[in-house]
């Protein structure tokens, strides 16, 4: 009997709270390219996960089977041994050693107990020219370009005789070119027996070179399409991602917003030296006062990276463009001169940059000013107190006291003392980078109640959020973005899921 | 509650924090004991803190290098040099005692800015960047040493630092043998301590904060008062409170002040604890590493000055290993490599303990080979203690 080469079934995963993944199967006939789409968190790469061994048999429920063969992989090195191989957005290359160090890395080819270096050139030349790349294998994988390093992150796979690909949003870092050349290069090692699973937020690709698709959205796996019976067009995977009503946890408000633009950017483009490429592009944003404004896209459309460049532009990115704050050309080099200028930022990731996790809940709500504390350069530590209980009271932080270290806090109180934090520096204007996430409904619920209030009291708000029922359910106004670009702007009482991810996914 | 199970509780809770006293009460203890006594003795403790005095400010200053996540391996021949060049200073160039420390401690801060802008500008990791110091410090040392090799200084004044005493009221009969300026000094620190103790509290209550019960509060502030007169009594007995300590007790005074107490310390401690985010908040981490690095120099120039005092002369081999002495010291005293973690007092203890150690293994006449490898099992023993904790309160 013919089995297919990869059949999972009944995946279910669940995480503290969570569940990523509800019952899942999902199948994948020899030789073909299979698209995997759906929202994010939708459970693309946990479904990967499982598959891949990075959740060992047993943290899941349910069955994978290669070729017909029941599989219990305890790690990744076993799944790589069953021939699956995983590329990651992030390469795991190491860019300081050559192709041919980085592809045989972890089998090299040995003679005794040194590394047959002349062999392994020549083996190496031949995974090249499978994957299309006439090169010197002994360039250093810095100075490649990120196309052919992920060129070459395949040319390793494919080493190690890997009959299973799966790229997790392979084209996200790539030009179009690039794309093309890659999407190219799945299609000749098709016909050389190598089946792919693609993930990707790119529905011209899915389109373009896709034999099946599979739409997962909610951790369910919702339905598996055939482009051959012309079930693949643009509308049916957008209807299937998004395919469900918004729940109603948005507080209602009034709109208060009188038509005066408190912050505007024009043609802003910014580029990150060390990514060597340009992470925005032309992008022209205007914020009224009393107005939420949501910026949304799919992931590594760059999102934190434009809250970021206006933020002070911590990252030391080139930046071209011009900002202005209540009509007046501003130049923001430092977070300190934003928040002198009125700006605050929540950051996306409170435990990255946003929050000081061994220090109490007091020292974080006042760190960003402790200005409003000082007695010629003296904490005084009462006020200070004071002012930390009326913030923690106001936002409903539940914590035992304001002396508690933040890392004993849940995830939504920790982000609300994030947003006590900024609130404490008396903004005009709040950049709210993904407020809500890793936070339960009733956190979301809190937040949102805290944001009409502020809005009401005269502030202006930037949303940024990837989820696009809180978009939709929270903004007076939305731009979409893509690789960089503003794709759309949309009012938010005419703009539906479908308009947004039609716009996010050009 | 009862007393006694709000006593444990609190000392459960603050082990951490009292870990290192108890260790400390216990390794005096221990040689106190073993020595039949000579360890406590006025002579031998006034010796001790005069001996671990150019540590113990190394360590403070260190303390917050660790804090902000960096080290600095070049202070210890910093200090040699610093400490030779003030000698030259006084004895060749002829320059007045209230000119040459000042002096010296500015080149000290130079010092300390020029390393920060290695670590801050360039972006060199500070162990490389402090490293080269190491290396460098070392040479301009044996430059300022090459023509005379030691060089003695000559000069009274300067050499009380190491050396002095503060003086006493001429009245010989009142308390014959014991240093009278020390017990009132002794005195009228237990009385402020006392008082801002008891304010304290009071406002912690005005503003309804939670407060330990009035038993255990009266039982503390009578240990410290009881602790703190132990202390001056013993040092009375032999000739008072030297300059010295005098020197260390205003350094860590004014260290914990700013770390504790102002915007400065706050910055230094949210840099520590996430750059990311403190840079977000309007915290320049750049600033913060040149005020850090310059006070780190301007105490490597009065450890320097102290160590030539207590020598009265500027040796070849001055500060060799100083360094080590005092990221020890601050690492027994609970600083974390983590960063963000930290006290000032807690280093003062940590030099403390590393020097009662030298000295009571001394007294006990146990060889110099077994004393390293004791040192060394008290450090892992320190940090392992602080990793067990830390994991703890999680």
């Amino acid at each position: 009997m013919n089995f297919p080469i990869l059949e999972m079934k009944h995946i279910t995963k669940e995480f503290p709270g969570v569940r990523a993944l509800d019952d899942v199967s999902f199948r994948v006939e020899r030789e073909k390219i299979h698209c995997l789409v759906g929202e994010n968190g939708a459970g693309k790469s946990t479904l990967m996960k499982v598959l891949s061994g990075v959740y060992p048999n047993g943290a899941y429920e349910g069955e994978i089977y290669l070729d017909g063969e029941l599989q219990r992989f305890k790690n990744t090195h076993d799944s790589e041994e069953a021939g699956i191989a995983v590329i990651y957005q992030e390469l795991t290359l190491v860019p300081e050693m050559s192709i041919y160090e980085n592809v045989f890395l972890g089998h090299e080819i040995r003679n005794g107990v040194t590394v047959d270096i002349n062999e392994t050139i020549k083996q190496t030349i031949q995974v090249l020219d499978k994957v299309g790349l006439k090169i010197n294998p002994t360039t250093k994988v810095k100075d490649l370009g990120i196309g052919k390093q992920q060129l070459v992150e395949i040319a390793k796979a494919l080493s190690r005789d890997a009959e299973l690909l799966i790229l997790d949003e392979p084209t996200s870092a790539l030009n179009e070119t690039d794309s093309e050349n890659l999407l190219g290069l799945l299609k000749d090692l098709k016909k050389q027996g190598v089946t792919s699973i693609l993930i990707t937020h790119k529905l011209k690709e899915v389109i373009a070179i896709a034999d099946k698709v599979t739409v997962l959205r909610d951790g369910l796996s919702v339905v598996t399409l055939d482009p051959e019976a012309g079930e693949v067009t643009e509308d049916s995977l957008i209807r299937n991602m998004v395919g469900r009503s918004i729940e109603n946890i948005y507080p209602e408000r009034e709109k208060s917003s009188n038509g005066e633009v408190v912050f505007e950017v024009r043609d802003w483009s910014a580029y990150d030296p060390r990514r060597g490429r340009k992470i925005l592009e032309n992008v022209n944003i205007k914020l009224h006062k009393g107005e939420v404004v949501g910026i949304t896209g799919l992931m590594g459309a760059g999102r934190t990276e434009l809250a970021l460049s206006l933020f002070g532009n911590t990252e030391n990115y080139h930046i071209d463009g011009e900002m202005f704050i209540d009509g007046d050309p501003v130049k923001l080099n430092s977070p300190g001169k934003a928040i002198q200028s009125g700006l605050a930022y929540v950051t996306e990731d409170r435990k990255g940059n946003g929050l000081i996790l061994i220090q109490d809940v007091k020292s974080n709500i006042t760190i960003a000013n402790l200005k409003r504390v000082l007695n010629y350069g003296i904490i005084n530590e009462n006020a200070e107190i004071k002012h930390a209980r009326e913030y923690s009271d106001s936002l409903n932080i539940k914590t035992p006291s304001i002396e508690q270290a933040v890392l004993n806090l849940s995830g939504g109180n920790q982000q609300k003392v994030s947003l006590a934090k900024w609130l404490y520096v008396q903004p005009d204007i709040m950049i709210l980078d993904e407020p809500t996430r890793g936070i339960d409904v009733g956190a979301k619920y809190e937040i949102f109640t805290i944001m009409n209030r502020l809005l009401s009291e005269g502030m202006s708000i930037i949303m940024i959020s990837s989820e696009m029922s809180e978009i939709l359910g929270m903004t007076d106004r939305i731009y979409v973005i893509s690789s960089g670009r503003v794709t759309g702007e949309l009012e938010t009482s005419k703009a539906d899921q479908e308009s947004i991810m039609r716009l996010a996914t050009l | 509650m009862t007393f006694f199970k709000e006593f444990t509780q609190l000392l459960k809770k603050n082990i951490r924090d009292y870990g290192m006293y108890i260790a400390l009460f216990v390794i005096m203890a221990f040689f106190t004991i073993a020595t039949d006594g000579i360890f406590i003795s006025s002579r031998n403790i006034s010796n001790l803190l005069n001996q671990m005095g150019y540590i113990a400010v190394l360590a403070i200053g260190m303390t917050l290098v660790i804090v902000i996540r960096h080290i600095d391996l070049s202070v210890g021949f910093l200090a040699g040099f610093l400490g030779a060049i003030a000698a030259i200073a006084l004895t060749n160039w002829g320059l007045p005692v209230w000119l040459v420390i000042p002096m010296v401690m500015v080149f000290g801060i130079l010092a300390g800015m020029v390393t920060a802008t290695t670590i801050a500008k360039l972006g060199i990791p500070s162990f490389v960047a402090t490293l080269a110091g190491w290396l460098i410090y070392r040479g301009a040392l044996l430059r300022a040493t090459l023509k005379t090799g030691t060089i003695i200084i000559p000069n009274d004044a300067f050499n009380a630092l190491g050396n002095g005493y503060i003086p006493d009221f001429p009245m010989e009969n009142f308390l014959p043998g014991l240093h009278k300026l020390t017990l009132l000094l002794g005195l009228i620190a237990s009385i402020l301590l006392v008082i801002s103790e008891i304010n304290s509290r009071k406002k912690k209550i005005e503003y309804e904060f939670e407060v330990v019960s009035k038993n255990i509060f009266i039982v503390k502030l009578i240990f410290i008062v009881i602790l703190l007169y132990a202390i001056t009594y013993v040092l009375a007995g032999y000739n008072g409170l030297s300059w010295t300590a005098v020197i260390v007790l205003l350094v860590t005074l004014v260290y914990q002040f700013i770390t504790t107490k102002t915007f400065l310390g706050r910055h230094i401690y949210a840099v520590g604890g996430n750059p990311e985010a403190a840079e977000l908040s309007g915290i320049s981490v750049n600033k913060i590493t040149y005020v850090v690095f310059g006070s780190m120099g301007m105490l490597a120039a009065l450890s320097g000055m102290l160590f030539a005092s207590r020598l009265q002369s500027a040796t070849t081999t001055a500060g060799t290993l100083f360094e080590l002495d005092a990221i020890a010291a601050a690492y027994v005293g609970g600083v974390s490599s983590a960063g963000g973690v930290g006290k000032v007092t807690g280093s003062l203890i940590g030099a403390i303990v590393m020097m009662s150690l030298t000295n009571g293994m001394n007294l006990m006449g146990i060889d110099i080979s077994t004393q390293y490898m004791v040192r060394g099992a008290v450090l892992v023993a320190a940090v392992v203690f602080d990793v067990a904790t830390r994991k703890q309160r999680k």
